[in-house]
């Protein structure tokens, strides 16, 4: 089952083109890695699929209802992680992740069965009464995603989830996504490439708003250019990292 | 709870959590009480009426609103959290709403607590009360229309500042409208009937008819619906962000 779909998606902003004309699906069970140098478009192409940005051409469908046209069913299915996780810093945890699950409609007693299960999941009790102001980045992060997560949404969107967590939270992050998985679909931008391997079913780049690859991380692989033995490297890259390189600025002309 | 309610109950106590919502109260009214007994000299009238309290009223508005409404959407822009809200399943219009009943309702607190004034003028003489609530009713309706065009301003930019400059020089055209220093600008080349529109929509003249004793249809229908144009024009500001 297709959750969530692009159609030749193009956004652009005054003469510049951000995403320039990306189609892709991705169904109930899959992680996708939407991978891409930095400027590439990522987060643009999230902020369409959530309808934070109106495309300029082209649409984009959260679980087949049209993010521009029908709105408030897409988002109803929808939990996305913004980038930089951003929350109201004048609220505490407990107080935010309640404003969260109302907005969404949940019942109370729904909210209070949700929240007690994220906040174990997820590790907030410590945190729970504490202003989001004073949260370290880790806790901040964390937060986010339990805001993403409190109606128990279909489609998951998550900019950049594991950026700023030391790796102890990077790894806890990363088997949180892979338990939610088999249930949702999950579209995870990152420029972490172990990352994609570690998490992802697939992996789509993007480079300058194209798209450049689609496929498993083993065939992205695969496209990694042969290496000269001859040339000693000064910085040890792995496989995926010659991929990505070779990928990416392919489309730079380079 | 309907959602145009929960956000107002956010934005609400969102102005508690930092000392702005103490700091206003206390200017607002050091400001309107200095200005009712220095200013207009209360006392020296020797009239039981709150009037030398209600005539400063739009030139107080005038920067205290821009003051409550600036951070009504430019804050949420600058941290990022307007995505957020944005993506939640709910109309802008109820969004737009709740925020604007939320600065609404502060002014309406801030209005409330002048109160020991109204007490000491009943203490002192038997004034006409009718006028009174009338005044409060008028003062409060001229409140959102200068908070409704603040809220518009905001949406415009991430920037405060500009926003409450912005809702400041909207906020002055509208304080001025009846003016001769704007009427004279205009009469030269627009036709009457543009002279008359814009005389008309003159804060201090509909605000000094309600003052005036009796509280005006038509000044109620000219706030009412310079408020609901305002949040209107809010949801548009709203949506040309989305497209652009």
């Amino acid at each position: 089952m297709v959750l969530v779909e692009t159609r030749a998606l193009v956004k652009r902003f005054g003469a510049f083109t951000a995403v320039d004309g990306i189609s892709f699906k991705v169904e109930r069970g899959e992680v996708v890695g939407f991978l891409g140098p930095n400027g590439a478009g990522k987060s643009t192409t999230m902020k369409v699929i959530a309808g934070f940005l109106e495309p300029t051409e082209g649409s984009a469908y959260v679980a087949g209802h049209d993010s521009q046209l029908d709105p408030v069913a897409a988002r109803q299915r929808l939990g996305y992680l913004p980038e930089g996780a951003p929350a109201y810093p004048d609220m505490t945890v407990g107080a935010f992740l309640e404003f969260v699950a109302a907005m969404r409609g949940l019942s109370k007693p729904t909210t209070r069965e949700r929240l007690g299960e994220l906040v174990e999941r997820i590790d907030l009790a410590e945190v729970w009464g504490r202003r989001i102001e004073a949260l370290s980045k880790g806790f901040k992060r964390r937060v986010g995603i339990a805001q993403a997560l409190v109606h128990d949404p279909d489609v998951l969107i998550l900019d950049e989830p594991t950026d700023g967590l030391d790796p102890n939270q990077k790894h806890e992050m990363r088997e949180l996504i892979r338990t939610l998985a088999p249930n949702k679909a999950i579209v995870v931008s990152t420029h972490i490439l172990e990352e994609v391997e570690a998490i992802c079913t697939r992996a789509i780049i993007i480079a300058r708003g194209k798209l450049m690859a689609d496929s498993t991380p083993a065939e992205i692989l695969a496209r990694a250019p042969a290496r000269d033995p001859a040339i000693q490297q000064l910085v040890r890259t792995t496989p995926l990292e010659d991929a990505f390189r070779h990928i990416t600025l392919e489309s730079a002309g380079s | 709870m309907s959602k145009t309610l929960l956000v107002f109950r956010r934005e609400f106590a969102g102005y508690f959590a930092t000392p702005l919502a103490t700091v206003f109260l206390v200017v607002f009214l050091a400001v309107s009480a200095g200005m009712t007994f220095f200013v207009a000299n209360f006392f020296d009238r020797g009239q039981a009426d709150m009037n030398a309290f209600f005539l400063w009223h739009p030139w107080l508005y005038l920067v205290l609103m821009p003051a409550i409404g600036m951070r009504l959407w430019a804050e949420e822009r600058r941290s990022g959290t307007i995505e957020l809200l944005m993506t939640l399943p709910v109309r802008p219009w109820q969004l737009v709403v709740g925020k604007w009943l939320a600065a609404w309702a502060f002014a309406g607190l801030a209005l409330a607590l002048s109160a020991p004034l109204w007490i000491t003028v009943n203490y002192l003489g038997s004034p006409d009360n009718g006028v009174i609530l009338a005044c409060y009713i008028g003062s409060w309706l001229m409140a959102g229309s200068f908070l409704a065009i603040s809220a518009c301003v905001s949406a415009l930019t991430k920037n405060q500042v500009l926003a409450f400059i912005g809702a400041v020089v909207a906020g002055f055209v509208f304080v001025m409208a009846g003016f001769d220093l704007v009427l004279a600008a205009v009469r030269p080349w627009a036709p009457d009937i543009v002279v008359q529109a814009i005389a008309s929509m003159s804060f201090i003249g509909h605000f000094q008819r309600i003052t005036d004793g009796v509280l005006e249809v038509p000044a109620l229908v000219f706030f009412i619906s310079l408020i609901v144009f305002a949040l209107w024009l809010n949801v548009q500001a709203l949506d040309a962000r989305k497209a652009a």
